[in-house]
């Protein structure tokens, strides 16, 4: 380990500091005011700069050198390098405590805390369906889908504007819209079957455009900007329920669905097609070479990870009882695509944990509400630089024998 | 015939712009397969830029032509500076990780890049000076052409043409598609492919930063958000012409230049994007490397 107060540091970070003051000077200090025609020289926030830039570059390099060299490049190496958590997951009594400590405070949740905060938990589980849906689509088969949003706008507009025409409820509502979802989600996959990586990621993202701005534009369908207003919250029949024993049948609910997610996801995962996704993510030559159907497997991908954000979004029309186009943008694709790479890729706690922490953390950020979205953005960058695999790594299926555990000291045979 | 030709120029000027921005996007490609979402970011920032030096410049009293030149060396300046840093400190770390974690830290310098402009400065519309001077000799003729639209298309082409230079002839352009060609081959033959890098962003900051200016003093107006659709539509424009080739990326944005400004000229203005993004979908089922991308031969 270096020193990190020897005086070529110091060099090193006061250089920072002056590039920062350079690089921040026009849009930080000058502020302009064209009709009035008057420039507000704001000095204070240079000094600002210059300190903060000094002291984090010190941070910085001393976290740079202090990350492990050489990261993981496939996932079997992840495997290998295996973390203290997943350590502990595997271990069964401190899982059994976790799963229990969890369920208490699932249960216990609405009943400590108020209406606002069981409607942020409501809105973070809905998130962590929706990260485990396109944990499915990214994470598993490793297609990169930029435009989930749409899937989640198509399931929400579906109750709305059922339940409006005809005044359908929202349990019929439900599961037609998870079926119009991975009806988009097939439609969405057809073109792109031959698409390669990087290509895939652009149609997606124009067709989460187009599906957004259709809503937008098509008044007569979907009354346009101003959005469809009113949408009841869901019910038991013949039972009258005030606004907050709603929230906590949402909330319940929402458990309920969650719960439902991650064991289909985990018995998908681990059933034939799951290993058929990951197969095709490894390597999708040799995946057909075995005699996987890849047209098959990519649009199961699409589609059942298309049902969920379907679900997704017919929970999130119920709770807001309003909706417009303007909840669908590319942002929201971006963060639910963040939840599931900041997880780490196809790792379902990790993908629930970061779902927790990317949702709750801007809700309790409000006492900074200005700089929420700046931290959102930060956050991003440096977990991407300082722990790319996410917060969990995916550990993969793998086999033990226990008399071979003293030879190999990863202890796992794949 | 006078309709069609104002839309075909309107699409001339559209796409010189998504070209200018488009460039940036396809060459960072090329060399470092990395989607830099927040490329548009630093075509806002110049537009920024210029605004603030221009304005300063205004009421200190310059001359129309000196507030032009400054603006515009100070927007490419401060743009190359914001892409330069960008790139050691979001994407250089990440040089050997997985293929996602770079385009999420690209995501996150976009998203913390608009709200930093939006809390330093404002999130309203700000007007932005027109800094290109009239041009009296298209005075007649105004209905079909304004001369902003003449300096956009002009000076697109003589970057065009000056960046074809640079690739072909000077000793960095050589060292850049030798690391495009095969990253370890160049390094193993000499070539510093970090600093082929970092050029490579500076290049690419300094053309979305001429086209924010030029585009910014064209509409008369900006704010935080601009560089995100952009971006976005100056990133189709490369993946049409098939990313990673430079020639694909002006091809493709005059392409989407064109789709969209008859689109809306003859069909809906509302549908502008949906058309643009349509007509990828649709370019890319017949062709899906993109109009001029070569189908690789994925080798096993």
């Amino acid at each position: 380990m270096r020193k990190f107060f020897t005086l070529a540091e110091m060099k090193k970070s006061l250089l920072m500091a002056v590039w920062f003051i350079f690089l921040t000077f026009p849009i930080m200090v000058v502020r302009v005011n064209p009709i009035y025609k008057v420039v507000e020289w704001r000095w204070q926030n240079l000094v600002l700069v210059g300190v903060s830039a000094f002291f984090l570059s010190f941070l910085w390099r001393y976290f740079l050198a202090y990350k492990k060299p050489a990261p993981a490049k496939s996932p079997l190496e992840t495997s290998a390098r295996k973390g203290k958590l997943s350590e502990l997951q595997r271990h069964p009594a401190a899982r059994r405590a976790g799963i229990f400590l969890a369920a208490t405070l699932a249960v216990a949740f609405p009943y400590i805390f108020s209406t606002y905060q069981v409607n942020i938990m409501t809105t973070a589980l809905i998130y962590v369906v929706l990260g485990l849906g396109l944990n499915i689509v990214v994470g598993l088969a490793g297609l990169l889908d930029l435009g989930y949003v749409a899937f989640y706008a198509v399931g929400a507009y579906s109750y709305a504007l059922l339940n409006f025409h005809f005044g359908l409820s929202f349990w019929v509502c439900l599961p037609i819209g998870a079926a119009m979802a991975a009806l988009f989600g097939i439609i969405l996959g057809f073109p792109v079957l031959r698409l390669r990586g990087d290509y895939l990621a652009i149609v997606t993202l124009g067709f989460g455009e187009i599906i957004r701005l259709v809503l937008e534009n098509w008044n007569e369908f979907s009354k346009g900007p101003s959005g469809i207003a009113g949408i009841p919250r869901p019910g038991i029949v013949g039972v009258e329920m005030s606004l907050n024993t709603s929230s906590i049948f949402l909330y319940f609910l929402m458990i309920g669905l969650a719960l439902l997610t991650i064991l289909v996801v985990t018995r998908l995962r681990n059933s034939r097609i799951g290993r058929a996704w990951i197969a095709l993510r490894e390597d999708e030559i040799a995946c057909q070479a075995m005699g996987v159907d890849k047209t098959k497997t990519k649009l199961t991908a699409f589609a059942l990870g298309a049902t969920w954000a379907g679900m997704g979004g017919v929970i999130f029309a119920a709770k807001t009882t309003f909706i417009n186009p303007a909840s669908f943008t590319f942002l929201e694709s971006a963060i639910i695509l963040s939840i599931v790479v900041l997880g780490g890729m196809g790792s379902i706690i990790g993908v629930i944990a970061s779902a927790f922490i990317l949702i709750l953390l801007p809700e309790y950020l409000r006492a900074f509400s200005e700089y929420r979205m700046l931290i959102f953005g930060a956050v991003l960058v440096i977990m991407m630089v300082f722990r790319p695999q996410g917060l969990i790594s995916n550990v993969r299926q793998t086999y033990r024998f226990k008399g071979l555990q003293e030879e190999n000291k990863e202890g796992d045979i794949k | 015939m006078e309709y069609f030709l104002e839309l075909f120029l309107g699409g001339l000027t559209r796409g010189s712009i998504y070209a200018l921005i488009a460039l940036g996007y396809t060459m960072v490609y090329g060399i470092i397969e990395l989607i830099n979402f927040a490329h548009g970011e630093i075509y806002m920032i110049g537009a920024f830029t210029a605004l603030i030096v221009a304005s300063v410049l205004n009421i200190m009293g310059f001359g129309p032509i000196t507030i032009l030149i400054l603006a515009m060396v100070l927007a490419v300046v401060y743009s190359c500076a914001y892409g330069f840093t960008m790139e050691k400190i979001a994407y250089k770390p990440l040089r050997h990780s997985t293929r996602l974690a770079p385009l999420i830290s690209a995501i996150g310098m976009s998203i913390f890049f608009q709200n930093y402009v939006l809390l330093a400065q404002t999130s309203d519309f700000l007007p932005f000076p027109s800094l290109l001077p009239e041009l009296e000799f298209l005075e007649p003729y105004a209905f079909i052409i304004r001369s902003s639209e003449v300096f956009i298309i002009l000076t697109t082409l003589v970057v065009m043409v000056l960046l074809t230079l640079l690739i072909k002839f000077t000793r960095i352009g050589k060292a850049m598609r030798a690391t495009a060609q095969d990253r370890t081959m160049a390094m193993l033959v000499g070539v510093d492919v970090n600093r082929v890098i970092s050029t490579t962003f500076i290049i690419g900051s300094s053309m979305a930063a001429i086209g924010g200016v030029l585009i910014a003093s064209h509409i008369g107006q900006i704010n935080f958000y601009i560089g995100f659709i952009a971006g976005i539509k100056a990133f189709t424009a490369a993946v049409l012409g098939g990313i990673g080739s430079i020639p694909g990326a002006v091809l493709g944005s005059l392409v989407l230049g064109w789709t969209e400004s008859f689109a809306t000229g003859y069909i809906s203005s509302d549908y502008e994007d949906v058309f643009a993004f349509g007509f990828l979908v649709l370019i890319l089922i017949f062709r899906p490397a993109g109009l001029l991308g070569k189908t690789t031969t994925q080798k096993v």
